[in-house]
């Protein structure tokens, strides 16, 4: 198929404020169900731990990072960020199969090769694992859930959070524009 | 009342269940919205697409004022609620390391998944880059972020204590201030989006 029918076939999205009060629906069941927010770092962090405790259980006891979390009665897989996580994959796959929206894809600013674009966002991926340790949590599970529950925290995260991304943006605007 | 599992009205072994349909939730939303693509979300930097913001803020106040009128109904206990301890330095510091991530990405944690699922392969080299990062902090945490990690705690302090205003006020505020970013932003939008871009 030709890219003008699959351009008819793919589906437009979603007016930006109806899909924001449908997340914060989301963000509203959360808390009133489980008495806790969204996220999605810490499921990463769960599979992390898990992998590095089956690897090498001596040194995940003995480290101050893991041993905060491997000493507990419960496995950190069974974490309830890792079923959310699941969640948001399946929920992903079904709204893009609905909207047409499936393909594998390396999406990139035309003036970046597809290996640069990749090599960028895998570094990328490393800042936020960083940041997102540091900061507990990343722009859901901090800023997101912090500023639904008024948390300084989640002020403070969300300011910075966006405010770095703008002043890096100018001096790597070639990778995007 | 509210939350449900933490009062034990729900049993706790439907927790996980739970926590599946809320990401499904969550999921679509996000995808719905176009967080799928990180090009459209990164839009806002550059002011030729301003869908983060839109979304991001609406979620936020849908929440915060929802769990205002929940608590004011007695429908939440908000002293069950978890609250994210405030400590100053690494949430600055941490948001700036996940600040470049997302320009550099364009994709943050909960959006890349998303992403990855409808297809994104550099979604899944994001991913891919956070466990890397995850792990780098774990092995280098005694020496390097332990200290900074646990800097100047605030506690579970609340946005309108720290300013010394009440919570209405400081909603009200809340409301009055997204409303104008999103004027502002049809504004700038109408003035960078005659970049021709295709994502």
């Amino acid at each position: 198929m030709d890219d003008k029918h699959l351009a008819l076939r793919r589906k437009k999205y979603m007016n930006p404020y109806l899909a924001g009060f449908l997340l914060g629906l989301v963000l509203l069941a959360a808390f009133y169900l489980t008495g806790r927010g969204l996220g999605a770092s810490g499921a990463v962090k769960s599979v992390v731990v898990t992998a590095v405790d089956a690897v090498a259980h001596d040194h995940a006891l003995n480290s101050d990072f893991y041993g905060k979390y491997v000493t507990k009665d419960k496995p950190p897989m069974q974490a309830w960020l890792v079923f959310e996580i699941l969640g948001v994959i399946f929920g992903g796959l079904i709204s893009g199969a609905f909207s047409g929206r499936l393909a594998f894809k390396i999406e990139h600013s035309p003036r970046i090769t597809s290996k640069k674009r990749l090599i960028i966002s895998a570094v990328g991926g490393v800042f936020m694992g960083i940041g997102a340790s540091l900061g507990r949590g990343c722009a859901s599970g901090a800023a997101l859930s912090g500023m639904s529950v008024l948390s300084t925290a989640g002020f403070i995260s969300f300011l910075a959070i966006f405010g770095m991304a703008f002043i890096v943006a100018y001096f790597v605007r070639k990778i995007w524009i | 009342m509210g939350p449900l599992i933490t009062q034990g009205i729900i049993s706790g072994e439907w927790n996980s269940m739970l926590a599946f349909l809320i990401g499904l939730g969550f999921g679509i939303s996000l995808e719905q919205a176009g967080f799928s693509s990180s090009r459209k979300l990164i839009g806002i930097f550059y002011g030729y697409d301003f869908v983060v913001l839109r979304v991001f803020l609406t979620a936020a106040l849908t929440a915060s004022v929802g769990l205002i009128y929940f608590h004011y109904l007695g429908w939440i206990d908000l002293e069950m609620v978890y609250i994210n301890p405030t400590f100053v330095w690494s949430a600055i510091i941490g948001g700036a390391f996940a600040g470049v991530g997302i320009i550099l990405g364009g994709y943050c944690p909960g959006t890349s998944f998303t992403a990855a699922s409808i297809g994104k392969i550099d979604a899944m080299a994001y991913i891919g880059g956070i466990f890397v990062g995850i792990l780098f902090y774990a092995e280098t945490y005694s020496f390097l972020w332990k200290d900074l990690h646990e800097m100047t705690p605030l506690g579970k302090v609340k946005i309108f204590d720290s300013l010394g205003i009440s919570q209405g006020l400081f909603a009200f505020l809340f409301i009055v201030f997204s409303l104008v970013i999103f004027f502002a932003s049809f504004g700038l939008q109408r003035k960078f989006s005659n970049r021709k871009l295709k994502y």
